[in-house]
């Protein structure tokens, strides 16, 4: 089986439940329907517990992953929506807001995918644009001002490669909002939900928690994009995806996120709901932890989380006097 | 015998048309001008008929910035390969070839000494090595730069020349960008002056992080300065990229570049800047 394939078994079994299922009330039916959801199961199970960093890569970008606006619908009420760098104009590939979440209130920033066609090009495939960082800047710096806390949501193939983000500063956007983040006075809880790409991603994920989902990557250039450099070959995508070390209990094991939040037996996309809870647990439990550290002390404490990546290990050693 | 002969076929593509080529006599890439190599270093390596402006080393650029004698820092950083990376060839093989290569473990030199009397720091990156890339110990090492700047009290000058954070050093290198630019704003906390000096080329990670973020953001004349790469651009928006697109003209016309600069006025204007600043 081509590695790309690992869904098909379970696409097969999920068709054959949801036929069984199709008529309740028949004994044997849901006797079958029973039996075959235990299958499922064990092939998700069997299948999602072993996939290679480039299946996880495919499931980051699978199209029914929650985004964004997702997470805000399931966790979070009042939701208000904040358009515009008040420089340029507005970026729907990066959504920013303000809502509550269980009472407390927050600012949320997140990249935003579409999922038909047309939803996919009106949030250019969540790949912002220099109005879109900067709307994000001004948002956060409002959550200081009020002292909200921040939550940010990853998820972009990278910032937009396109001549008109080059003539807007891309570049200066994303470098602006690495600085100031490092010393925003609020709270900074991060998660990787799909792809984290490269420096599109870390604008606006400079936070006092870093947390992936179990199958998201988060890497400093798509596997496709090393392998076309490194290989002269776009399809050797695999070997780039492991060779560059992207998944979530990678990064957890050279100190650079935080948590690794379990996913569904099946991945996110199988079951949002669990995702969810999941997901809740643990920024709950981060936000609890971060409001009751004094604000003001916030950037030290990043600065020295930031500081060490890279630091420490056999990574990091002087070299003998003589080579 | 050839009067003048191609650059040392070793090196990456790219960089044969930049730097100054081996020979008595040269042929500049830009204007195809013969000129006698000694001439041309002497004018700190810039052609005296076009202005082509040749890429240099990091320790040329030292020599031609500080007074005169610098004292380096942190030389001996050393990346340990942290993903035991290989493509067609060992990340590790990579390193070493680079150290024989600029007589540099990485892909920066930084350094403290005096410019027409006023002491400062100057971290100036080596495109020698594997591309001038910023993995861990280039982050490193500017991070260590702007400390000790903060530490002492002094401005500091960092020279980009790079295609951009290290693949093989995968996510550890973009996560230098965050470093390096927290370390920034506390130097920019404690009022010291970072000038940025941007030249050909400096692209991806690194301008999107330390590059861009100068009290003034200086560049050399026709330096490619950007996020994505001008092949990528192309690929993204299936059109050729207009003359002169993401080199520093285009910047300063943008609003990305405060001065750009010809080398041969380079130090003059790096010291008037910082005294107007700090004096
Ligand atoms: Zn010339």
């Amino acid at each position: 089986m081509a590695e790309g394939d690992f869904e098909a078994p379970l696409l097969t079994l999920q068709k054959r439940l949801d036929e069984a299922r199709a008529f309740p009330g028949d004994p044997a039916k849901e006797k079958e329907a029973a039996k075959l959801a235990d299958e499922l199961l064990k092939a998700q199970r069997e299948i999602y517990g072993k996939l290679t960093p480039w299946q996880k890569t495919l499931v980051a970008r699978n199209g029914n992953r929650p985004y964004t606006l997702d997470y805000v619908n399931a966790l979070f009420t009042e939701w208000t929506e904040i358009h515009g760098d008040r420089r340029f104009g507005d970026d729907p590939a990066l959504v920013c807001g303000f809502a509550l979440y269980k009472e407390r209130p927050i600012a949320v920033i997140g990249h935003q995918k579409g999922r038909d066609t047309k939803q996919k090009i009106y949030r250019n495939f969540g790949m912002p644009k220099p109005e879109g960082y900067r709307k994000a800047m001004r948002v956060m710096e409002l959550a200081a001002k009020f002292r909200r806390p921040i939550l940010t949501f990853i998820d972009t193939p990278g910032a937009y490669p396109g001549l008109d983000a080059e003539e807007r500063g891309q570049a200066e956007a994303i470098a602006w909002n690495l600085r100031e983040m490092a010393r925003l006075q609020v709270p900074v809880i991060v998660l990787v939900t799909g792809e984290g790409g490269s420096g599109g991603a870390l604008a606006i994920a400079v936070g006092d928690r870093v947390n992936m989902l179990e199958h998201s990557v988060y890497s400093v250039i798509s596997p496709e994009g090393c392998a076309s450099i490194l290989w002269r070959d776009a399809g050797r995508a695999s070997e780039a995806a492991a060779a560059m070390k992207i998944t979530a209990v990678d990064l957890k094991g050279m100190g650079l996120i935080d948590d690794v939040i379990p996913e569904p037996p099946g991945g996110a996309h199988s079951d949002h709901e669990l995702l969810f809870k999941n997901v809740d647990a643990v920024l709950d439990r981060q936000l609890e932890e971060l409001l009751a550290q004094d604000a003001a002390t916030l950037p030290a404490t990043r600065y020295d989380k930031f500081r060490q990546m890279g630091r420490l290990g056999r990574e990091f050693l002087e070299a003998p006097a003589t080579v | 015998m050839a009067w003048f002969r191609r650059e040392d076929a070793s090196l990456p593509s790219g960089e044969q048309a930049s730097r100054v080529p081996e020979g008595l006599w040269i042929k500049c890439g830009a204007c195809k001008e013969i000129l006698y190599r000694k001439e041309v270093i002497q004018n700190l390596s810039v052609c005296s008929k076009c202005g082509f402006h040749f890429r240099i080393s990091a320790r040329e650029r030292l020599a031609m910035l500080f007074d005169g004698d610098w004292e380096e820092f942190d030389e001996s950083l050393v990346s340990a390969d942290p993903l035991r990376f290989r493509d067609t060839k060992a990340y590790a093989a990579r390193l070493k070839d680079g150290k024989a290569k600029t007589q540099s473990y990485d892909a920066l030199v930084s350094a403290i000494g005096a410019m027409e009397g006023q002491r400062l720091v100057i971290a100036a990156m080596e495109y020698g090595f594997i591309g001038g890339s910023m993995g861990v110990v280039v982050g490193e090492k500017v991070t260590r730069a702007i400390e000790r700047a903060l530490a002492e009290s002094l401005p500091i000058v960092v020279v980009s020349c790079s295609g951009g954070a290290r693949m093989m050093e995968g996510t550890l290198s973009l996560m230098q960008m965050a470093k390096i630019s927290a370390a920034l704003a506390r130097l920019d906390d404690a009022r010291l002056p970072f000038i940025s000096l941007m030249t050909d080329p400096t692209t991806g990670g690194v301008t999107a992080s330390y590059a861009m973020l100068g009290d003034l953001n200086v560049a050399e004349p026709g330096a490619l300065i950007g996020f994505a790469g001008p092949r990528v651009i192309e690929q993204t928006i299936r059109q050729k990229l207009p003359e002169g697109f993401q080199r520093s003209e285009f910047l300063l016309e943008h609003g990305m570049v405060d001065i750009v600069v010809d080398r041969r006025e380079l130090k003059k204007t790096l010291a008037r800047s910082l005294r107007l600043l700090r004096a």
